[in-house]
């Protein structure tokens, strides 16, 4: 990449916000990720109770199954999550930064 | 108690993993006639497809990367088809069957890696690379080095797993197919030497494409046949379930009551996961960042279904296999209380395919588990043999100055050499414990390929030397550490007491390739890792927006 692109693309605004954007929800939802699961892996460690109880009295579903299920839905949710907002806005943004430079 | 946890441990990732799909002596079984017909159904098409596609592959490129034409979808079934070895399909249902959730625990344990890869490594790993991770690792670095460390990393980690999958395949095949354990590894090996020489990543693609179709399909029907039996109530087939087993299989068990070892297997499986380089490669395969996002939206997606209908397969086998004589291991019941199943727990879903469906849908299901095996061994192949051809070869030895063609010649015959390395390893390691083969690749992948991946991604200050020493620390630490842990110095060389408490070394060896790196990193203050410094703000920006990644090729 020449000195001249990789200045223009800096200081550009909008690769400022891509980054600054993206960065920011790409952790923020890493963040949660380990957070639901590492509650979940910990729970089982410190209070498997919690989760053996059952869900309402009689039956033998326990509460850990909808939320074992959940954190399987929860991962693909955050995917789905994440690939839609990257693949509008963000890539939004980053057409318009290859424009500016695609004379270069 | 602890080592209630630790046996259990080993043998849920022995289970799950796959490091041995079906432990210890396998009776052969009479030969199955079904299954060998819809197997040679598969072969048939799936040679034909290695036909087309070697018509397909005429550079260096279409053999690593299917030219970078694969859609996200197709990248994301493909993914899955990686990812979801006989032995997750066979060992986590047979988890379920045996501990009812501490199953679940495990399959969600491998699933969210998933998300992970997606935001943080697969938008700057297709922008930077061009056919394997060492691409990346070494984009500012000094080539040799790099490439070095990350080609090992990557030959060790598929090695080890290529030995696993080998010698689960040739005990699975042995049991469902009839064939002698020796005749079931030659032919796993030929056909993935087939469809990955003449093939390339176009057939493996497509191979791993099929498979996961087909594997997600009978996984459906099996399923919806049990639930159908329920009424599509789950209420009603747990209290079945638990009236046979008790109600402890609805509750966690003694899975992760250690702390420590829970977090260690969570950081082996979710960096691990992020550092397998067959996993890693299939990003290259899609034509843009937007393609590789997709691909990891899918794969999460049809995983987390696959692991969702391995929880209620494992339960259908509660309810429909353990108290049905035709399945059970009668003459066993003296010695234990209780019949076991036959051919071990990771039988329950080849059982319950039989009591479902008839001896025909036992025969697809048993196909399905042999398409699975070559779908798997032949992604990690083409994997192994990008690192020797492209990374070793091409970059360290020719230092770049290699015609494509050359390139893919060289590939081909790493392809051959790696698959007759499997074979021979598939059969000197029969007799063997391997349990510690597929944690170990884990160990590595986490602690030697991922941290040095990551930060060359994100990290300004990494130097070649940071990176080779940190990378190396690793890798030497998980290696020392699964020796001296309890399975290899206990279970394997027979010691009292394990010198390394502690199954997975992951927590630790991450750490220390972390630490390794940064401290050898800052320390640096040669030319050479200014310069490094410098170029991170071009890297940064290509791996920020795509500007000069590779493309798709024309045709």
């Amino acid at each position: 990449m020449k000195k001249e692109m990789i200045e223009k693309i800096k200081n550009d605004p909008n690769y400022q916000e891509l980054v600054s954007k993206r960065s920011k929800f790409a952790i923020t939802l890493t963040i949660i990720m380990l957070v639901v699961y590492f509650a979940f892996i910990l729970t089982i460690a410190f209070e498997p109770a919690l989760l053996g109880a059952p869900l309402s009295s009689g039956s033998v579903t326990t509460v850990g199954i909808p939320v074992g299920m959940a954190v399987i839905l929860f991962a693909f949710i955050l995917t789905g999550i994440y690939t839609k907002r990257a693949n509008g806005e963000f890539d939004d943004l980053n057409n318009k930064i290859k424009d500016s430079v695609k004379d270069l | 108690m602890i080592n209630r946890i630790f046996l259990f441990l080993v043998l849920g990732a022995v289970a799950v993993l796959g490091a041995g799909a079906i432990e210890g002596e396998v009776a052969k079984q009479a030969l199955n006639v079904p299954a060998i017909v819809m197997f040679v159904i598969f072969v048939g098409a799936t040679l034909g497809i290695t036909y087309w596609a070697a018509k397909r592959t005429k550079s260096a490129k279409d053999f690593y990367t299917a030219g970078g034409g694969i859609t996200g979808f197709q990248n994301g079934m493909a993914i899955a088809g990686d990812y979801m070895s006989a032995a997750s399909f066979l060992g986590i249902s047979g988890l379920v069957y045996l501990n009812g959730y501490d199953g679940l625990i495990y399959s969600i344990g491998f699933l969210v890696g998933w998300p992970i890869i997606l935001f943080m490594i697969a938008e700057p790993l297709r922008n930077l690379g061009k056919y394997t991770f060492a691409d990346v690792a070494s984009y500012r670095l000094r080539q040799t080095p790099i490439r070095i460390l990350a080609a090992s990393g990557s030959i060790a980690t598929v090695i080890l797993y290529l030995i696993a999958q080998m010698v689960g395949s040739g005990k699975l095949i042995q049991l469902l197919f009839g064939l002698q354990y020796e005749v079931a590894v030659i032919i796993v090996g030929v056909l993935m030497i087939l469809y990955v020489t003449f093939g390339g990543m176009l057939a493996t693609t497509w191979v791993q494409i099929i498979k996961a179709f087909l594997l997600l399909s009978g996984a459906t029907f099996m399923a919806v046949a049990v639930m159908a039996h329920y009424n599509f109530n789950f209420g009603e087939l747990f209290a079945h379930a638990t009236e046979l087993k008790g109600i402890e299989i609805m509750s966690p068990g003694g899975l992760v009551s250690d702390p420590v070892s829970a977090i260690s297997l969570a950081v082996a499986l979710i960096f691990g996961v992020a550092g397998l380089p067959h996993i890693l490669m299939r990003f290259f395969t899609v034509g843009d960042a937007k393609e590789a996002r997709k691909s990891v939206f899918y794969a999460t997606g049809f995983i987390g279904y696959f692991y969702f209908l391995t929880f209620i397969i494992g339960f259908g086998a509660i309810v429909m296999v353990f108290q049905n004589p035709q399945y059970l291991d009668v003459a066993k019941q003296a010695i234990s209380g209780g019949a076991p199943i036959l051919g071990g727990n990771n039988m329950a879903a080849i059982h319950l395919s039989h009591a479902v469906g008839g001896d025909f849908f036992l025969g697809f299901i048993s196909a399905v588990a042999f398409a699975t095996i070559l779908a798997v061994v032949s992604g990690l192949t083409l994997a192994g043999a990008s690192a020797i051809s492209h990374d070793l070869y091409a970059s360290v030895i020719k230092k770049g100055q290699i015609d494509s063609i050359t390139e893919m010649k060289v590939s081909k015959v790493a392809t051959v050499g790696l698959g007759i390395i499997a074979i021979i390893m598939g059969i000197a390691f029969e007799q063997q414990n391997i349990a510690f083969v597929v944690g170990l690749a884990f160990a590595i992948a986490a602690s030697a390929n991922f941290p040095i991946l990551f930060l060359s991604m994100y990290w300004k200050g990494l130097t070649t030397r940071g990176a080779v020493i940190g990378g190396s620390l690793g890798l030497a630490t998980a290696v020392l550490l699964v020796i001296l842990g309890p399975i290899v110095w206990v279970d394997i060389f027979g010691n009292a007491e394990a010198i390394f408490p502690y199954k997975y070394p992951a927590l630790f060896s991450v750490i220390v390739a972390f630490v390794g790196t940064y401290i050898f990193s800052i320390t640096d203050n040669s030319q050479g890792a200014k310069d490094e410094a410098e170029a991170f703000e071009a890297q940064y920006i290509r791996a920020q927006t795509g500007i000069g990644a590779e493309g798709a090729s024309e045709h």
